[in-house]
């Protein structure tokens, strides 16, 4: 076996046993996880009704489909990483990652796989109790829901690596926390969690459009409810590429200089 | 011989430190200008260590030791000067030097909290990229020389601190490194426990020619584990050599204890009385004059028992601080 092969394996193996000492811990984030967008699911719900039925060709039962995949979404491409890098300075874990001679990133990514698939066992259930609550209208195709796949693994490497990035701002400032908040509140308005971006004003739509927030879990959702016609599809995911291979790369000319920084600091 | 396992030359950290004063006042001025000043932790030091040599670094808190450690371990990178460590600049963090060397800190862990032991050990198999059988070899012995046993088996969140420290030292040496940083590896821990790390540590190196390079409060530690200490404080050496020749350029006192049959006279004629018990006397009494000391004593008393002692290496270190200067 290749090193890294060897090395995934090994880490989401640890770390699975790890998560399966975290059952409640799991049960308790998937209130979290699914909460919120029910939230916005009942928000959207009442104002269909309250306007004939839909709200800029949404309607109840399009809301329900909408918010399911995308908590799904949310949850697949999400990582918690970011959060931990504060600690990991201050309490000198870092020192750590770094004696080691590979770099800290794989441990994260493994640990994050090992993470999504023991959450899985209670998602699922969950979403499925939550389908028949809420009677979600699927009108999806077939190319869609093969497309959806790239599109996924597209959005998580992207997301993933932009959040890595943003984290690594804990090296320059200690109140990193504060950091995070801004880009989450950022990702609530532009990634379509708040709402559809195709409801959104045309203006913030724009933006969204020219942002990679939208690909980190928008545009996911829009492939897999079969809202995109297949062009646009294909366009969507040349752009994640580009965003992605974009962030890649600035992460790795960050990193060095992150290095640099503790290591002139210290921690 | 060949080239040392370290060299250090003119070795320098600065740090930079944003100053304020306390309270609210201060706290806003700092919004709009900040202030700071550099802190010297390491000051210009040098050294060379050979292979397999255990060296202590010792000095008080804030004397620059782990500043040091993490210099030469490449988590730092220094303001000034030059550091070789088997043959790498350590800062470059070359992985063929980070395969070589391991670093065990007293008061952090690499363990994963939740999981057993073993879970921990296997993670690190595979992030050295270690073969099984040499994994298992290396386990083994480690498992054997350490009394670990069932410990792999349990959550480290379930182990002592002084089984935790085994299993930290177990982890960090899996891949067999040839060089350790060891800092503080016994703190916290029960004496009968230190007693075990430390001769495990000596055992180590015996077996495998590692170099080592520890800090340590205890000097029970450094006593048992290294014939050569460094002595830092300010961030500058006060001394480089044998713990025997900084016992002897040091201590200006040796104690002399005497056991005396019958009534114990008024002692403060031969020295300054230290601790007295029973029949037993100790007398403190500047080394120049302790031949004259202990004949004087033979010759003017009933003596039963006398010894002459060197006093602890505590209060060495103490004075060596005190003196700040290099003999």
């Amino acid at each position: 076996m290749s090193y890294f092969a060897d090395l995934y394996a090994t880490y989401v193996r640890v770390y699975l046993a790890a998560e399966t000492q975290y059952r409640a811990a799991n049960a308790i984030w998937l209130i979290g996880i699914v909460l919120e967008p029910l939230i916005y699911l009942s928000v959207w719900s009442a104002v269909a009704a309250t306007q004939g039925g839909e709200v800029a060709g949404f309607t109840p039962g399009d809301f329900a489909a909408y918010y399911l995949v995308l908590t799904l979404v949310n949850q697949l491409t999400s990582d918690w990483h970011m959060w931990e890098f504060q600690y990991r300075v201050q309490l000198g874990h870092f020192a750590f990652l770094l004696i080691r001679p590979v770099h800290p990133i794989h441990g994260d990514i493994a640990e994050n796989l090992a993470h999504k698939i023991a959450m899985q066992v209670v998602l699922v259930p969950a979403l499925g109790l939550l389908a028949l609550a809420f009677r979600p209208h699927f009108a999806t195709n077939f190319e869609s829901l093969v497309l959806f796949v790239p599109a996924l693994a597209f959005a998580f490497a992207l997301r993933f690596a932009f959040e890595w990035m943003v984290a690594l701002a804990c090296f320059w400032t200690t109140r990193v926390m504060a950091v995070n908040r801004a880009y989450f509140m950022v990702l609530l308005f532009l990634s379509g969690q708040v709402a559809p971006l195709e409801i959104l004003p045309g203006w913030l739509a724009a933006i969204a459009n020219a942002l990679p927030f939208r690909f980190m879990i928008a545009f996911p959702v829009e492939v897999a409810l079969g809202r995109l016609p297949v062009n646009e599809i294909l366009d969507g995911l040349a752009l994640q590429a580009v965003w992605t291979a974009a962030c890649v790369a600035l992460l790795a000319l960050l990193w060095p200089a992150a290095l640099r920084r503790f290591a002139s600091v210290g921690g | 011989m060949g080239a040392p396992a370290i060299s250090v030359e003119k070795l320098a950290k600065t740090y930079l430190v944003p100053v304020r004063e306390a309270g609210l006042r201060a706290a806003l001025v700092s919004l709009f200008r900040r202030e700071s000043r550099r802190v010297t932790a390491v000051d210009a030091i040098g050294f060379s260590v050979e292979p397999g040599e255990v060296v202590g670094f010792l000095g008080p808190n804030g004397a620059g030791k782990t500043t040091t450690l993490k210099m030469l371990s490449g988590l730092l990178h220094p303001t000034d000067g030059e550091a070789h460590v088997l043959g790498h600049v350590p800062w470059r963090r070359e992985h063929a030097f980070l395969q070589r060397i391991t670093l065990v800190m007293g008061q952090r862990n690499q363990l994963i909290w939740d999981i057993p032991v073993a879970d921990s050990m296997e993670r690190n198999r595979a992030i050295y990229g270690l073969d099984r059988a040499r994994y298992r070899r290396v386990l083994d012995e480690l498992v054997e020389l350490l009394e670990l046993g069932s410990l792999l088996e349990r959550p480290v969140r379930n182990l002592s601190l002084g089984e935790r420290m085994k299993c930290e030292l177990a982890v960090a040496l899996l891949h067999e490194p040839q060089m350790l940083f060891l800092d503080e590896p016994t703190i916290g821990v029960d004496v009968t426990m230190q007693r075990r790390i430390r001769e495990f540590i000596a055992d180590y190196n015996r077996r495998t020619g590692a170099t080592v390079l520890l800090t340590s409060h205890y000097m029970a530690d450094v006593e048992a584990l290294c014939r050569r200490v460094i002595v830092i404080h300010h961030g500058r050496i006060l001394f480089d050599g044998l713990l025997a020749a900084l016992v002897a350029s040091f201590a200006s006192h040796k104690t002399v204890s005497v056991q005396i049959a019958g009534e114990i006279p008024d002692l403060s004629g031969y020295g300054e009385v230290v601790s007295r018990d029973g029949e037993r006397v100790a007398l403190r009494v500047p080394k120049a004059e302790t031949p004259k000391v202990t004949a004087r004593l033979l010759a003017d008393l009933p003596i039963s028992d006398l010894v002459v002692e060197d006093p602890p290496i505590e209060e060495v270190i103490e004075r060596v601080f005190a003196a700040e200067s290099v003999p």
